[in-house]
């Protein structure tokens, strides 16, 4: 669990105080701290005068808005098809082995989580993976052990 | 205006009104689920959908604008199997236990099952996969999301019509459903329990929390004296859900079905209605004078009036900084629960722990209110179970009381007198009207300078209403007041009462008292009222109170007798050191999420 | 028909000088812009494929001193990644149209709704979007563009679920009418075009609406992007011109054991091997925002449905009834079948729900999962069921 302290303020104040401004003001805390506590989206809603019910309905609507607690590096592992059919099985086996967790969660030391998502657009390249933001693509189970093993030392 | 063709029928309709409203203005029926008058469009369940000449897909009714020339048919076969598959498909999410649902035989999804998709269910349970949850954390209604159909039609009301949004749509796809901040309980979030979303539930999603049985307990335990209260605005309500046209007034029948029922003493509501008049009316009056003669600068104005609980939730919640505004009153209910065993206790003679004490509200939120500590001033706790019109009239149902052929019965004394002023407290801007009436004639000596008293600028349907009354000709005693203009403000749903207090909050509103009640119409369109309610249906109820007011031969709380009188043997004078303590309280700061 | 064949051509990823195509579009009248789009016959590359020209001529019709035009970059359709690598390559393309398409339209507001996935592009973009106010502030030309992300949502990229996602709301799609071109994002007159089309109205300014033409057929003129992958030797994105037929692709792409190709995503149309050479890619035949996923005999087609109702199941928005729960039972029936849980007959109750679907359903999510449905099922039942 992290301190949102001012940053929603600084927030609204760079991205206004409209509704509009929901997404972008979500967004750029999930960035900083990979998900949303109940704290951050209560500051959210005090800030931009709407229901925080309103806020966690919105929030919880976007996969990538997280209202759930998510380590400093999340890894989405592209499910559909494409990657599906190319491998993706192999990938999440190497990624759950490594880190210890299943799908779906977080490290204890709160530096992964893991989770699947939907087709990234990557499917020429699949299999296909997020971290943050950065894609990786045309994955094996030692190219992604590479990957992590950098991360771990990050 | 717009010709088209329904059903090879002409109709013409103003641009604007969906096919929907065109079809309803030749008499054909099309089922609806999502869509309420009073709530703007959500086009989501698609049960109306229809056929349109030339379109690709079928079209939602209900979201469509009529538009020239259109050929629309609503009952081809293509339309009923799409139909009879969405009734199907939302079956299938939703545990169909009717005989154990409390809306058995008063659900819209019901009503289209039995119409659309009886006999063997075409699809998959999915019941099983969903893991539904149950929430009765609030004391005045129970959400389970198993029978919910996310028709969003509560979440349209509390946003739309109360402005809080303690609940709103969450997750997406086959997870989609109604939800409080991150799925915290109702009673731990800024729900106002004023139960505008359990009225406009089309199923059994959200259902009040019934205490029916818990008074058949009372009632037929021996030990136990059981009063009961009436609220003005279910006398004129509770005949629509025992077969009566909106707007009916059902007094005298229901007085008789409660003794029927078995209710020990029948009292009437109005009575501290009145009360509230009295000890209300006195503080504004304190209030004015403090800021106006003696420049108490700490004087808190505008006052608001207190007899809403889903408004003192909302101000506890949303604008806590103007708590000390409200008027320290309790709610009539309240008043009523407190002296039932403190006042009329010792004038019957009956030992106070031994009275059970109900009431009838037109509102989920007293249920909560009779649960608040603040509400045990007689020691115990004042009102022990409060009924919703909608409750009463299953009582009556269960009882097998045929209604109709009732005779008309008078209430009980003590606390059973009431004025035309106490009746109108069940309407918008009733509280202010009655307030008005006594105030008027304390200051002056005279009558409201209004025809027939019957003060018309607070009246209607408007969200928010204002009034100046100039105070000419006072009395010795409130001879400072003389050419004062009393501006009064009255607000009626969360939506129009937020209008209000953000200008308070900005300072730009020049008013001296507001009235303020949660539900729109006022308490005849509380969320305890029957379902269906929407504005026909709340300017019928609001016809029989104004109605039921001319009817009074007492028409100001300050000629009630029994309220003389208890002033007399028990209270001493409005705003004494004994009302204080019963009558009167404080609230407290809450969370806004 | 008319077949073209497999044409391979390089316009949309061509280098050009924008500033230059700019500065004749400027020129041009808004009238006269349109006019030039309305005679490609280009259509909207983004999947539903309505005519740009048509769209950008409602939205100027409206009359309002403020319009949009929305830059739909949210790319979510499985097997769709084109608009990301054009955004990649040729960002000051997707600026240019538009550009072009604010002044067609009265518009001097332009907002790109990026998906949530690209943000790694982000910073590139925003340094290529400021060379790009800063060109058209040379040129004198007052049109200014905003990046919106997305979060992770396939149906924001449906139109009015985008707006709704712009405006800082769920992405639930609106009722329509109205349609964009009178009510869009913050209920203005909008036009919403695909990051491909904008490209494309760039090049027809710059080439003329002849040269378009000479591409394609009378359905579906010109060349588009096509995303390729699966089971294929050479997975990528290739620009071809359009009115080949499946079988002419399968011959160009496939790996030699092609049993079916995906047209057009998830919700698009999977073609069997016997219908490759009948069938036609473009508005005539199969319509596709440009996704194509090959596979091969060693593929159970069983999974593929799976997979696309699992998706659809997921990325509903969920607030209408047919598409939410009847992506649940379609998904639900065709495991139960599979597991022998359920008659084979179900699978025709099924296929009557995805008809239902298909036209009861509130936006163009629910109305085509019916397409992959019922063309797997409908060729490949013998895999749903054992
Ligand atoms: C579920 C759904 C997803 C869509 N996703 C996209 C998308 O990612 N990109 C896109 O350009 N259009 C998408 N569309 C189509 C848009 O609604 C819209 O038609 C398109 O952006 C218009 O641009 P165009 O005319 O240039 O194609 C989608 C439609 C639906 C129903
Ligand atoms: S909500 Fe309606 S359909 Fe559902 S169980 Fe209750 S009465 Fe039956
Ligand atoms: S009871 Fe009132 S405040 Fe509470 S959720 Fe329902 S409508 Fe909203
Ligand atoms: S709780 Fe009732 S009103 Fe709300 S979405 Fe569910 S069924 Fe509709
Ligand atoms: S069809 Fe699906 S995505 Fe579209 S509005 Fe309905 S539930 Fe939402
Ligand atoms: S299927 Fe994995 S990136 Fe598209
Ligand atoms: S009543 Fe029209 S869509 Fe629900």
């Amino acid at each position: 669990m992290y301190q949102v302290g001012n940053l929603v303020k600084e927030l609204s104040d760079k991205h206004g105080r409209m509704r509009e401004s929901l997404m972008p003001i979500l967004q750029e805390i999930v960035q900083k701290h990979n998900y949303l506590t109940d704290e951050a989206m209560v500051e959210v809603a005090r800030e931009l005068d709407i229901s925080a019910a309103e806020v966690y309905g919105t929030a919880s609507f976007y996969t990538f808005l997280d209202t759930q607690e998510k380590g400093k590096y999340v890894i989405r592992i592209c499910k559909t098809i494409t990657c599906s059919m190319k491998g993706k099985s192999d990938i999440i086996h190497t990624l759950e082995d490594m880190l210890k967790i299943k799908v779906g969660e977080t490290t204890t030391d709160k530096q992964f989580s893991l989770i699947e998502t939907n087709c990234i657009g990557w499917c020429h390249k699949a299999p296909a993976i997020l971290i943050n933001e950065m894609p990786y693509t045309e994955l094996t189970p030692e190219k992604v052990s590479t990957i992590i093993k950098d991360y771990m030392q990050k | 205006m717009i010709n088209l063709l329904i059903n090879d029928q002409k109709v013409s309709v103003q641009a604007g009104t969906t096919v929907l409203a065109a079809a309803k203005k030749l008499k054909i029926n099309i089922p609806t689920l999502c869509n309420h008058d009073d709530l703007c469009v959500a086009g989501n369940c698609r049960v109306c959908i229809v056929e349109q000449k030339g379109a690709r897909t079928l079209i939602a009714s209900c979201a469509t604008p009529a538009s020239e020339g259109m050929d629309i048919h609503t009952n081809t076969l293509k339309v009923r199997n799409a139909r009879k598959h969405i009734v199907e498909l939302l079956l299938s999410e939703h545990r169909a236990d009717c005989t154990k649902c409390y809306k058995n035989q008063n659900c819209e999804l019901q009503s289209l099952a039995n119409e659309f998709a009886f006999g063997d269910h075409i699809f998959l349970d999915l019941v099983e996969d969903h893991k539904y949850n149950i929430d009765r954390s609030s004391p005045s209604f129970i959400k389970d999301d198993s029978k919910c159909i996310r028709c969003q039609r509560c979440v349209r009301t509390c946003s739309e019509l109360q402005y809080i949004s303690a609940i709103a749509v969450s997750n997406k796809g086959a997870q989609m459903k109604i939800s409080s901040f991150n799925n915290r309980p109702m009673s731990h979030v800024v729900c106002t329990n004023c139960g505008q979303c359990v009225n406009r539930c089309p199923t059994g999603a959200l259902v009040e929390k019934t205490y029916i049985d818990q008074v058949w307990d009372a009632i037929y335990d021996p030990d136990k004296h059981v009063v009961v209260q009436t609220a003005p605005a279910v006398r004129v309500a509770l005949g629509e859900d025992l077969g009566y046209d909106p707007g009916e007034r059902v007094t005298g029948k229901m007085v008789n079905a409660l003794r029927q029922l078995g209710f020990s003493s029948v009292l009437d509501t109005d009575f501290t209605a009145d009360l509230t008049i009295m000890e209300e009316g006195t503080e504004l009056l304190v209030r004015l004078k403090k800021a106006l003669v003696d420049g108490d600068k700490k004087v808190s104005l505008p006052m608001f009036t207190s007899c809403s609980p889903g408004w003192i939730k909302f101000i506890e919640h949303k604008y806590p900084e103007f708590l000390p505004n409200l008027s320290t009153c309790k709610s009539p209910q309240q008043m009523f629960g407190v002296l039932a065993k403190t006042y009329y206790a010792k004038k019957r003679n009956i030992d106070p722990s031994k009275i059970v004490s109900v009431s009838i509200m037109p509102c989920t939120a007293k249920k909560f209110e009779a649960d608040r500590p603040e509400m045990r001033a007689s020691g115990f706790k004042d009102v022990d179970f409060v009924l919703t019109t909608r409750e009463l009239a299953v009582m009556i149902k269960q009882a097998g009381l045929d209604f109709r052929n009732l005779e008309e019965a008078k209430y009980d004394s003590i606390m059973g007198d009431s004025t035309g002023a106490g009746v109108i407290f069940g309407a918008t801007g009733g509280v202010m009207e009655a307030a008005l009436r006594t105030a008027y004639e304390i200051v002056t000596g005279r009558e409201v300078p209004f025809g027939n008293l019957n003060i018309t600028p607070v009246r209607g349907m408007d969200g928010v209403k204002e009034a100046t009354v100039k105070i000419e000709g006072c009395v010795d005693a409130w001879k400072f007041l003389e050419g004062a203009e009393l501006k009064v403000a009255i607000a009626h749903g969360l939506v129009n009462a937020n209008k209000i207090m953000k200008l308070v909050r900005e300072g730009k509103a020049p008013y001296h008292f507001i009235e303020i009640m949660a539900c729109p119409g006022g308490c005849i369109g509380g969320g305890g009222q029957p379902i269906p309610t929407n504005m026909q249906i709340r300017k019928n109820r609001m016809k029989a109170i104004y109605a039921e007011d001319e009817h009074m031969v007492l028409r100001k709380s300050h000629e009630n007798p029994e309220v003389i009188a208890i002033y007399k043997e028990f209270l001493e004078k409005p705003n004494s050191h004994k009302s204080h303590e019963l009558l009167h309280t404080h609230y407290i700061e809450r969370d806004n999420y | 028909m008319e077949n073209k064949g497999l044409n391979k051509v390089d316009l949309i990823f061509e280098k050009i000088e924008p500033k230059e195509v700019l500065i004749k579009a400027f020129k041009m009248s808004s009238a006269e812009i349109i006019q030039n789009i309305l005679d490609s016959g280009l259509k909207g590359r983004g999947g539903a494929g309505f005519p740009t020209g048509l769209k950008w001529k409602y939205t100027a019709a409206e009359k309002s001193s403020e319009k949009y035009i929305v830059c739909n970059a949210d790319e979510g359709e499985p097997g769709t990644f084109k608009d990301r690598e054009i955004l990649e390559r040729v960002s000051d393309k997707v600026h240019g149209g538009m550009a072009i398409a604010g002044k067609a339209i009265g518009a001097k507001m332009g907002i790109v709704y990026l998906r949530g996935e690209y943000r790694y592009m982000l910073l590139k973009l925003m340094i290529e979007l400021d060379s790009f106010h800063k060109m058209i502030k040379e040129i004198g030309y007052d049109f200014n563009i905003e990046y919106r992300m997305g979060s992770g949502a396939y149906i924001c990229g449906e139109e009015s679920a985008l707006f709704e996602s712009i405006e800082g709301k769920r992405g639930e799609p609106r009722n329509k009418p109205p349609y964009p071109t009178v009510s869009g994002v913050f209920d203005k007159p909008t036009s919403i075009n695909n990051v491909e089309t904008l490209v494309t109205a760039m090049m027809i300014i710059q080439h003329g609406a002849k040269n378009f033409t000479q591409y394609g057929t009378k359905d579906s003129r010109g060349s588009k992007v096509f995303s390729v992958s699966g089971d294929t030797p050479t997975p990528g994105i290739f620009e071809l011109e359009l009115g080949m037929s499946v079988q002419q692709f399968v011959n160009v792409f496939g790996d030699g054991d092609t049993k079916a190709v995906q047209v057009g995503g998830a919700s698009g149309f999977c073609v069997p091997r016997k219908k490759f050479a009948e069938t036609i890619i473009g508005f005539e035949g199969v319509p596709t925002g440009g996704s194509m996923m090959l596979f091969n005999s060693s593929r159970s087609m069983y999974n593929v449905l799976h997979n696309y109702l699992d998706f659809f199941t997921e990325e509903s928005c969920g607030q209408c009834t047919p598409c939410r729960v009847g992506c649940q039972q379609l998904l639900k029936g065709v495991e139960k079948v599979k597991k022998g849980e359920a008659k084979p007959t179900y699978l025709n109750e099924l296929m009557k729900l995805a008809d239902s679907m298909k036209i009861a359903a509130k936006c163009g999510l629910g109305q085509s999962v019916g397409n992959a449905f019922k063309s797997i099922v409908g060729n490949f039942r013998e895999e749903i069921i054992y």
